[in-house]
C-alpha cells in the first residue's frame, strides 16, 4: 500500500506540474502534432469511419485547429475520452484542447480552471424511450430505470428534473455511450438521458431508429463547446478564433467552394481580413497570414460541416435550430474580425 | 586472582559510522530514511504548491456541499441533496456489501472445489481443474463485464413479464422475479415492528439500527448459548456414565421455538415483488450490478483459493489419512475431522491476502456501474468536484481501512487455529 500512496502521489504530482505549464501553441508546433480529446465515439460528433479515420462535428474542430496552427489538418492525435476522464486528461496536459459534447458550466469554468472558447453546438438534455413502452412525457417516468453516463451534467440535470417534479427513478450510471446503447436496446433501462443531440446521433445508428422517440422536454440547457485550459491566454485565442472563423465564414458567405476565388482579394473587408489578404489578424494570433484559409479548407464553414456531419440529410437528421446564424433567428454569434 | 582488565575503551570517531561494521548498516537505513522523507516531502510540497498556482488549494470543503447526484443502491435514506461525505459513506458500504458477500462466497466455493479437485473420480477432478486454470487466467474485469453482459442480454426485461401475451413470468410461486435489472426476492416485514434507532443525529453519517435486528440477533444468541449448555451437560453425562443423552430435540426446541415466538410478536411476513408501472416494485432488489460483481469476484477468487485449499491439503502427510482411515473413520469424516482443521494452519495466512485481493478488486465495480466507494467519491464527487487529490487520498485511506481490519480479523483467527494445535 506504501508503494502505490508513493506513485498516487507521483501521478498526482506529475498531473499537477503539467496543468501549469503554459505555451501550448509552441508545444504544438514543437510537437507537429496537435492532442485532442474527443469522445469515445459519437457517430456524427466523433467516430472513427470504417478506415479507421476520425471523422465528425467535433473531430473537424480538431482537424481545423491542427491546419491553423500546423498546417496540417491530419496532424491530430485524436484521444478519446469518457465523460469521466476527460477533464483529467486536459488538465494533466495529455490532450491540449477538448472538443467533446462538453458542457460549458459555472463551476467547470471557474473551479475546475478551463477556459470554455465558445460554443458550437447550443443543446438540451433531452430523453429517449422505446416507442411502444407509450410514454409521451418526461413526467410521466416515475419509478423508471434511466441509464445516464456518469461523470457529466446530464447525471446532476436529472437528479434535479426528478426531484422537482417529485417522482423517483432508478439511475443506472455508465461509463461510455457505447454501453449505455447496449444496455438500452437490450430493455435494462427504459430511458436513455443524455444531450438531445447525442440521443438523436446515437439513435441513428439503431437498426429501427424508428422505434424509439425523443420526448419533448428538454429539461437543461447544454451549451458544448471545445475547451483548453485555464491561464494559457495565447492557445485559447487560437482555438476560440479558429472556431470564430468558421462561423463567420458562413456568415459573410465564405464556403469551401468560393473560398479560392474570394481569397484573391474581394471588396468586403471583413472577407480579407479573415481570409487573411488584409491586415495582420494572423500575426497577432501568433500564426500566418492565411491561418484561417486553411482552417476553412478542412470542411468549410460552420454551416457546411453542420451539414455534412449531422445537418439534416444525414442520417441523425438535426436542425439548424437554434444554431442557425443570429441572423437567421439563431444563436450563433461570432465576434467580428477586426 | 582477577587480572581482567577492561578492554581498552575505544574512542567513537564519526569515520567508524563507514567503517566499523557494527554501525554500517545503521548509517545506510539512516541515510535511506532521510532520503526517503527529503524525495517524499519535495514531492507533497510541489504537489500542493502547484494546486496552489492552479488555484485549486488541497481543501476538503467540498464534502459537505450538496452532492446532487443520485445512487441507486442505497442502504441507507439518502437524496440528492445530501452531502458528498455521505454519498461516499454510502459508496463505502456498497463496497463493504460486495466485500462480505464475496468473501463468504469465493470462501465456500474455493474450499469445496479445492477438496474437490483432489477427487478420486477422474471427470470431477479435471471439470475442477478447468475452473481453476480458466479463472485464475482471465483478468477479473473480463469476468465481471462478462457476467454484467450475460445478464443484461440473456434475461427478460420487466417488460415481457406484462401483460396478455407475457413472455416471461415470476419463478417459485411468483415470489421471485428474474429481470435483467436484477432479481426481486421477498423482503422481510415486521407489522409490530420495534422501530429504529437513529445513530448519529442529523450528520453525515448518521444511520439506523432497526431494534427488530437486535431483537433477532439477541434472542438467536441466547438460544446458542442455552444449546451449548445442553450439549456440555450431554457430555458430562456421557463421561461419567458412558451414554449419550439423546438431546438433539432439546436442541431445536431451542433454537426454534424463541425465534418462532418472537418472529410472530413482530408480526413478520414477507412483501413480494410485483410488477408496478416500469418496474417491480415491493421485495428486495439485487441489482444485475451487483449479482455481476459478487459472482465474477467471488468465481474469481475462488479459483485461487481453491488452489491454496489443496495446497493445504497436499502438506498434510498422507500418513494422517491412512491413520484416521485405520481408526476406522470415512473419507469424508477423515477430511471434516482430520485434515482440514490440520490444513487450516497453512491455509488461513495466503487466505487473507486474497481476502484484501476480492476487497480492492470490488474497486473494478465501475465497469458495471454499481456505486461503491470507488463509484461515489472516486468517480462522480471527483468529477463534479474536480477535488482530484483530496478524493485519491480519501480513498486510499478508505481502502486501506477496510484491508487492515481484514487483516487484523484474520490474524487473530489465525493466532485462534494456531493456539489449538499441539
Ligand atoms: N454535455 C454533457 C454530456 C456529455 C456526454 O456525455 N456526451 C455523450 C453523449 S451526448 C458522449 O459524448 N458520449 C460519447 C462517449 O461516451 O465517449 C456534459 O458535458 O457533461
Amino acid at each position: 500500500m506504501k508503494k502505490s500512496v508513493f506513485l498516487g502521489a507521483l501521478t498526482i504530482a506529475g498531473l499537477a506540474a503539467g496543468a501549469v505549464a503554459a505555451g501550448t501553441l509552441d508545444d504544438v508546433k514543437a510537437r507537429g502534432k496537435l492532442n485532442c480529446g474527443v469522445s469515445t465515439g459519437l457517430v456524427g460528433f466523433a467516430a472513427p469511419d470504417a478506415n479507421g479515420e476520425w471523422t465528425g462535428f467535433d473531430v473537424t474542430v480538431c482537424r481545423a485547429v491542427a491546419a491553423a496552427v500546423l498546417n496540417d489538418a491530419s496532424a491530430v492525435e485524436f484521444v478519446p475520452t469518457t465523460g469521466k476522464t476527460r477533464f483529467t486528461a486536459l488538465a494533466s496536459g495529455e490532450v491540449d484542447m477538448l472538443a467533446r459534447n462538453t458542457t460549458w458550466t459555472f463551476s467547470r469554468d471557474v473551479d475546475l480552471k478551463f477556459e470554455f472558447v465558445g460554443v458550437n453546438y447550443y443543446d438540451g438534455q433531452g430523453f429517449m424511450v422505446p416507442k411502444d413502452l407509450g410514454v409521451s412525457s418526461a413526467k410521466e417516468l416515475d419509478g423508471a430505470t434511466v441509464c445516464i453516463q456518469t461523470g457529466t451534467t446530464t447525471e446532476l440535470n436529472l437528479a434535479d428534473f426528478f426531484r422537482s417534479n417529485n417522482i423517483s427513478y432508478e439511475p443506472v450510471p455508465i461509463e461510455t455511450n457505447a454501453e449505455a446503447q447496449q444496455q438500452y436496446l437490450a430493455g435494462a433501462c427504459d430511458v436513455y438521458t443524455t444531450d438531445a443531440s447525442g440521443l438523436a446521433a446515437t439513435r441513428a445508428t439503431f437498426e429501427s431508429p424508428g422505434d424509439h422517440v425523443l420526448l419533448p422536454e428538454i429539461i437543461s440547457k447544454e451549451p458544448l463547446g471545445p475547451l483548453v485550459r485555464h491561464g494559457d491566454n495565447e492557445w485559447g485565442d487560437v482555438v476560440r478564433w479558429t472556431l470564430n472563423a468558421m462561423i463567420t465564414a458562413e456568415e459573410l458567405g465564405v464556403t469551401s467552394a468560393n473560398m479560392g476565388e474570394l481569397a484573391a482579394g474581394t471588396n468586403n473587408p471583413e472577407i480579407n481580413r479573415l481570409l487573411g489578404t488584409e491586415g495582420t489578424l494572423g500575426e497577432m494570433l501568433g500564426l500566418d497570414a492565411e491561418w484561417a484559409q486553411r482552417v476553412l479548407a478542412v470542411g468549410g464553414n460552420y454551416g457546411e460541416i453542420f451539414e455534412k456531419n449531422i445537418g439534416e440529410s444525414t442520417p441523425i437528421g438535426l436542425a439548424r435550430g437554434l444554431n442557425a446564424q443570429w441572423t437567421d433567428g439563431g444563436l450563433l454569434y461570432s465576434p467580428p474580425f477586426r | 586472582m582477577t587480572t581482567i582488565t577492561d578492554p581498552p575503551k575505544e574512542q567513537f570517531r564519526l569515520s567508524m559510522l563507514i567503517y566499523d561494521t557494527r554501525y554500517r548498516s545503521m548509517t545506510i537505513q539512516v541515510v535511506a530514511l532521510i532520503g526517503f522523507m527529503l524525495l517524499a516531502a519535495w514531492l507533497i510540497n510541489n504537489t500542493i504548491q502547484n494546486l496552489t498556482e492552479l488555484g485549486k488549494p488541497v481543501e476538503f470543503g467540498f464534502l459537505v456541499e450538496p452532492s446532487s447526484y443520485d445512487i441507486n443502491q442505497r442502504l441507507l435514506e439518502y437524496t440528492s441533496r445530501d452531502t458528498h461525505l455521505r454519498a461516499s459513506f454510502l459508496g463505502l458500504l456498497n463496497t463493504l456489501v460486495v466485500a462480505v458477500l464475496g468473501c463468504i462466497t469465493a470462501t465456500v466455493v474455493g474450499v469445496l472445489v479445492g477438496v474437490l479437485r483432489l477427487s478420486n473420480n477422474w471427470l470431477i477432478g479435471r471439470i475442477m481443474t478447468v475452473y481453476v486454470e480458466m479463472f485464475r487466467n482471465v483478468p477479473v474485469l473480463l469476468w465481471i463485464v462478462l457476467a454484467m453482459a450475460i445478464l443484461i442480454e440473456s434475461l427478460p426485461a420487466p417488460r415481457a413479464f406484462r401483460g396478455e401475451d407475457a413472455t416471461a413470468t415470476m419463478n417459485l410461486n411468483d415470489t421471485v422475479a428474474v429481470t435483467n435489472r436484477g432479481i426481486y426476492i421477498p423482503e422481510p416485514l415486521f407489522s409490530r415492528s420495534l422501530g429504529d434507532v437513529h445513530i448519529f443525529g442529523q450528520s453525515s453519517l448518521r444511520f439506523d439500527i432497526s431494534l427488530d435486528l437486535i431483537a433477532i440477533l439477541i434472542v438467536l444468541g441466547a438460544s446458542v448459548f442455552a444449546m451449548r449448555r445442553v450439549a456440555a451437560r450431554a457430555n458430562a453425562v456421557q463421561e461419567a456414565t458412558g451414554d449419550r443423552p439423546t438431546i438433539w430435540y432439546i436442541e431445536l426446541g431451542i433454537l426454534f421455538i424463541p425465534m418462532i415466538a418472537l418472529l410472530v410478536a413482530l408480526g413478520f411476513h414477507l412483501g413480494y415483488p410485483e410488477l408496478k408501472g416500469f418496474n417491480f416494485k415491493g421485495g428486495t432488489h439485487l441489482r444485475n450490478s451487483l449479482i455481476a460483481l459478487w459472482l465474477a469476484l467471488s468465481l474469481y477468487t475462488a479459483a485461487f483459493i481453491a488452489e491454496i485449499v489443496r495446497g493445504g491439503i497436499l502438506a498434510i502427510s498422507s500418513g494422517q489419512t491412512e491413520a484416521a482411515a485405520a481408526l476406522g473413520l470415512r473419507p469424508g469424516k477423515i477430511m471434516r475431522l482430520v485434515i482440514l482443521p490440520q490444513a487450516l494452519r497453512v491455509i488461513i495466512p495466503p487466505m487473507i491476502s486474497n481476502y484484501l485481493n476480492l476487497t480492492k478488486n470490488s474497486s473494478l465495480a465501475i465497469a458495471v456501474g454499481y456505486m461503491d466507494i470507488t463509484g461515489t467519491l472516486g468517480g462522480i464527487t471527483m468529477n463534479q468536484t474536480g477535488r482530484e487529490l483530496e478524493c485519491i487520498l480519501m480513498l486510499m485511506l478508505c481502502y486501506l481501512a477496510i484491508s487492515l481490519s481484514i487483516s487484523a480479523v484474520m490474524n487473530w483467527y489465525n493466532e485462534r487455529v494456531k493456539l489449538v494445535e499441539r
